[in-house]
């Protein structure tokens, strides 16, 4: 009758629990607030919204441990918080700060462009980014217990989380109709390890949790995402750089329950003020989604 | 038998492959309209304060109340223990049904979040409580039995035709709580 923390059960239910819900990025306690009090199923802590780090360049890092300190006071939703891809001394911070899930994000500055996380290290539990399958088992397989498609963090345009939850799926849809024999070769081609091939061929989905994230602004976003497939959504500058934070947030978080609806999607998607201004892809000078290996 | 799952927001589709595998027709539950028919209810894990607003903002409350009153056995699973109680520590009861008062994240943040077997009363096996930033009971009220604890505390509760757990049976594909919720329809 002992207790056994760290389990990957453990950091995986917890993925299992924010599903159908939206996580929201925040950069003080008092967004995390509104963001609660919309309906976030959690809460995002950083120093800048991706569409800030995006404008205003330089070493994106993580979040001062007293604005997280700030935000964890403020909210009883799990918070969330971002390390730089290999940084594994600020996700060991992070973890002292007693944050609930550590993203090793590519919306900061990468700190190591061959190694990613060592996850298994530790107890708190990691969400990761992708673009096709071959990224996301191999997250899994360093130990992340939740997966999200990259998408553009900071553009306000849903196109390349779309092309990276479709690039995704169908992938995993070839897994399933592979021979056994093949699996070890589909293995090679996709960098990842065969067991964890196997169990997509076997299974026909990924072993965690999978959101969607990087470019969702209106209702409709969050929706889409939800009806091609995914667990729910992280919303990043979409609420804060909207003109009505509260209001986005709410419609978001109501889109995302009702997402096959489109009476209540119609409904929500009323007198919302303008979205986040957005960017068109091929303008960009940094694509954040290339961080990662 | 048609299986209710309270689909807001959280581990829902677990709590509707368990009912399933329990050999019932699990039904997602949305909006007011599609309580109609059903004969239990999971309430599922998740976000309490998500799934109490929508739940608010889409006229769930009173219909789910009345139902209850007429007998409907409802299941909730952490946040819908917490949801289902008539007291929660520092904020607001959404449903009141069950005469208990929880106290939130009790058990503490994630990296305390842990699994550990339990005793159920009433369920043969050893049940795997996976206990996810856990609610705890503060109190419990006459009419409530304890039908398993751990370390002390009560982590599963039946109070008529309603019944709660801590932790989440449906992460580990427990069946025999949905069982025994089915047996009470």
């Amino acid at each position: 009758m002992q207790r056994e923390t760290g389990t990957f059960t453990v950091k995986s239910g917890l993925a299992e629990m924010l599903k159908g819900g939206v996580i929201m990025d925040v950069t003080t306690a008092e967004q995390a607030k509104i963001a609660e009090d919309a309906g976030a199923c959690a809460v995002m802590a950083l120093e800048r919204v991706p569409a800030d780090i995006r404008k205003e360049g330089g070493v994106a890092r993580m979040a001062d441990p007293t604005k997280i300190e700030e935000i964890k006071a403020a909210v009883s939703v799990p918070v969330m918080a971002k390390a730089r891809i290999g940084h594994f001394v600020e996700a060991q911070v992070l973890q002292a700060l007693g944050v609930d899930y550590i993203d090793e994000s590519e919306v900061l500055t990468p700190a190591d462009e061959e190694y990613h996380i060592d996850k298994w290290a530790f107890t708190v539990p990691f969400v990761c980014g992708c673009r096709n399958l071959g990224e996301a088992l191999r997250r899994i397989a360093e130990g992340a217990a939740m997966i999200r498609t990259k998408g553009e963090a900071g553009t306000g345009n849903v196109v390349e989380a779309v092309r990276h939850e479709r690039a995704l799926l169908s992938q995993i849809a070839e897994c399933t109709q592979l021979r056994p024999e093949q699996h070890v070769t589909k293995a090679k081609e996709l960098g990842a390890p065969v067991e964890l091939v196997r169990m997509v061929a076997e299974t026909g989905r990924l072993p965690v949790v999978n959101f969607s994230a990087g470019g969702i602004a209106t209702p409709a976003d969050a929706a889409l995402m939800m009806q091609l497939g995914v667990d729910g959504v992280f919303v990043g500058s979409g609420i804060f750089k909207s003109e009505e934070p509260a209001t986005m947030a709410r419609a978001i978080v109501e889109a995302t329950t009702h997402f096959q609806d489109p009476d209540v999607l119609a409904k929500v998607s009323h007198g919302l003020g303008e979205p986040m201004h957005g960017l068109e892809i091929e303008t960009l000078q940094t694509r954040l989604q290339d961080r990662g290996w | 038998m048609k299986a209710g799952v309270l689909a807001l927001q959280g581990d829902f589709r677990e709590h509707a492959h368990v009912f399933a595998e329990a050999g019932a027709t699990p039904v997602e539950v949305r909006l007011p309209a599609d309580l109609d028919g059903v004969d239990c209810l999971a309430i599922p894990g998740g976000e309490s304060t998500t799934i109490g607003k929508l739940a608010r903002a889409y006229g769930l409350v009173d219909p789910i109340r009345e139902r209850a009153r007429a007998g409907m056995p409802i299941l909730g699973t952490c946040a819908g223990m917490i949801v289902l109680a008539r007291e929660v520590e520092g904020g607001e009861a959404l449903f009141g049904l069950m005469d208990i008062s929880v106290r939130r994240n009790a058990y503490g943040r994630q990296v305390d979040s842990f699994e550990a077997d339990l005793d159920v009363r009433g369920i043969e096996h050893r049940v795997r409580g996976v206990f996810i930033r856990a609610p705890w009971i503060e109190r419990i009220g006459d009419g409530v039995a304890v039908l398993a604890e751990f370390e002390g505390r009560p982590v599963v509760l039946e109070q008529g035709n309603l019944l709660a757990t801590s932790f989440h049976p449906e992460l580990v594909r427990e069946t025999g709580l949905h069982e025994y919720l089915l047996r009470k329809a």
